[in-house]
């Protein structure tokens, strides 16, 4: 144990996922010898990112304003929606440039073990935007994996009745895995061969 | 397919010991608790990511040291294989597959294909069906190692969907209320989709390796019963839906899965009587036995030569059993035998004798 300052430091890091006790100790003592300026701008680049970032109210991905850089796009299509679990999927297959509709950003997928049920996600909203009537298109592009899989599946029998196209990306996506960590070829790949469901 | 080197660091009894293979017959020899088992048992776990004793990996590090690491050099079809796992208990292990890491330890699943029997296969016979749907899995994964993603996805929905049962259960008896069950249908599909891929491959298995367990039953035992195998399935591949939606308010009531793969059972019988509950030992000790060669002579008459290891096996049987074992394994490709008295293997299963002793191995 570290007394004071440097300890609370600690604390505060390892409580960050992915960081264990150890790389905590080595951020904070990188911290604490970096340069002043450095350090001043990270501090900032964390208050200002809870400060300024928000939740797009129309998709939930972050945003600097009320909507975010997609959504206020005159350019996207209205009829094509995508649904992601988390803001980074959007980023991911935006570096794909396939895709020019809108999304929408569930914040997680089904996922029994966590207590996660469709009221957890931002799937009551997801209805709310397809009742409007301008989207034909949906591409259910939840993570390759066992609960994106029952997202997608949950979703499609929601949507079904509404008479809008329900696509899944197709296979190539390794099973198991997140869809942040796809490359870009093969994210590609899959949604230019996404399959109806 | 053979190993020719096998290195371990800080696993069970050894702090470090390397021992060089060849192929065809390779005799262990040593005293009881010498360290054994320890070896062959390291080469379980690169094949099947798991040990044949314990269910956890804490037992696998040497006692005093936090990981342990195994090398196995693998030679295949001419090509030579490094593969290196490290154990951490409690946390994922870390794999390497020749020179570069992989993303996941399963990925070097198929990387060696090994069958081993061992005196804990007694287990497979009288234990609970639980040890005989593994048996079955862990053959489909040697044969088809991409088999190994379709079990694991079966068992991540079943947990999902028994965590979905489970909280119903639980606001019923807590609340009285029902429960959030909107999903259920989905993890319906989900799982009769997976399930019958995993029961489609176990009923093609059970059915292939039914001659294969018979005549090696034949084989090993002193000659009374024929061994007859049945898998006994809970619904089949096409009607897991159905099943399911028969039994769905008693699986609420209970808060768990009650109709799948995972319920299923292989029954093994000795004529017309079942081998668990009315089997001698020595009838049991052979069914199990038998079990494993089937599992060795069918992976072999479909062109994969797995490594073959019989830990503690010749002590059991008589002279007469022992020439026809040693007749069965003497063209293995590799086949690794332990044994506490040498003069238990008969002389004419020609191979290396290596000598174990605490801590090394040393070629004799
Ligand atoms: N994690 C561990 N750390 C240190 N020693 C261990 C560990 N696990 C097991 N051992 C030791 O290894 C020995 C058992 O080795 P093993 O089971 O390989 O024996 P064996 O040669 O197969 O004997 P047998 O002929 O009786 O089957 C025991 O003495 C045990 O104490
Ligand atoms: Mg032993
Ligand atoms: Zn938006």
């Amino acid at each position: 144990m570290y007394e004071g300052a440097i300890q609370d430091l600690i604390d505060e890091l390892g409580r960050l996922p992915g960081i264990g006790p150890k790389s905590a100790q080595r951020l904070a003592f990188h911290v604490l010898s970096a340069d002043t300026t450095d350090i001043k701008r990270l501090a900032a680049a964390l208050t200002r990112v809870k400060e300024e970032v928000r939740f797009c109210s129309t998709c939930y991905n972050v945003a600097e304003a009320e909507q975010c850089r997609i959504c206020r796009d005159p350019r996207r299509r209205d009829d094509a929606l995508c649904v992601v679990e988390e803001p980074k999927d959007v980023i991911a297959i935006e570096r794909t440039n396939e895709f020019r509709g809108r999304y929408h950003v569930l914040g997680g997928a089904i996922n029994p073990l966590e207590g996660i049920g469709p009221d957890q996600l931002r799937i009551r909203e997801l209805m709310a935007r397809l009742s409007s009537g301008d989207v034909s298109e949906l591409i259910l592009a939840t993570d390759p994996n066992t609960e994106g899989e029952a997202t997608a599946t949950y979703l499609a029998l929601m949507v079904k009745p509404m008479g809008i196209t329900v696509s899944r990306l197709a296979s190539g996506l390794p099973v198991g895995g997140d869809l942040e960590y796809a490359d870009e070829i093969t994210l590609g790949r899959a949604f230019e061969g996404r399959r109806k469901l | 397919m053979h190993v020719r080197r096998l290195e371990l660091v800080d696993v069970r009894s050894y702090e470090r010991a390397a021992v060089e293979l060849e192929p065809g017959a390779s005799v262990l020899i040593g005293p009881n608790g010498v360290g054994k088992t320890n070896l062959v048992e390291a080469l379980g776990y690169v094949a099947t990511l798991a040990s044949h004793r314990v269910s956890t990996d804490q037992p696998l590090v040497r006692v005093g040291a936090d990981r342990g690491v195994i090398r196995c050099d693998i030679v295949h079809e001419g090509r030579e294989l490094l593969v290196e796992l490290e154990i951490v208990p409690g946390k994922a292990n870390r794999a390497r597959l020749g020179r570069s890491p992989v993303r996941r330890a399963r990925d070097v699943l198929g990387a060696l294909r090994l069958v081993l029997f061992a005196p804990e296969d007694l287990a497979l016979v009288r234990g609970e069906p639980e040890q005989r749907r593994r048996y079955l899995d862990d053959l489909l994964v040697a044969r088809q190692p991409r088999m190994a993603g379709v079990r694991a996805d079966y068992e991540r929905v079943l947990k999902q969907r028994n965590a979905l049962l489970r909280s119903a259960y639980l606001a019923r008896k807590v609340a009285g209320r029902g429960g959030d069950l909107s999903t259920l249908e989905v993890w319906d599909h989900h799982l009769a989709e997976h399930g019958a891929k995993l029961l489609t491959a176990r009923l093609a298995l059970a059915d292939a390796l039914a001659p294969h367990l018979e005549e090696a039953y034949r084989l090993v035992s002193a000659g009374q019963g024929k061994a007859v195998m049945e898998y006994k399935a809970t619904a089949t591949p096409t009607s897991i839906l159905d099943e399911l939606a028969s039994v769905k308010d008693e699986e609420i009531a209970r808060g768990t899965t009650l109709v799948g793969p995972h319920r299923d059972d292989l029954l093994l019988r000795l004529g017309d009587l079942p081998v668990r509950g009315y089997a001698s030992h020595g009838e049991s000790w052979s069914y199990a036995l038998a079990l494993r060669l089937a599992s060795y002579t069918l992976l072999r008459s479909e062109g994969i030569e797995p490594v073959l290891v019989l830990d503690d096996v010749f002590a059991e049987l008589d002279t007469g059993r022992r020439e026809r074992l040693a007749d069965l394994v003497r063209d293995a490709a590799q086949v690794l035998i332990t044994c506490a008295v040498e003069a238990d293997v008969p002389q004419s299963l020609h191979g290396n004798r290596y000598l174990v002793q605490p801590g090394e191995v040393h070629r004799v």
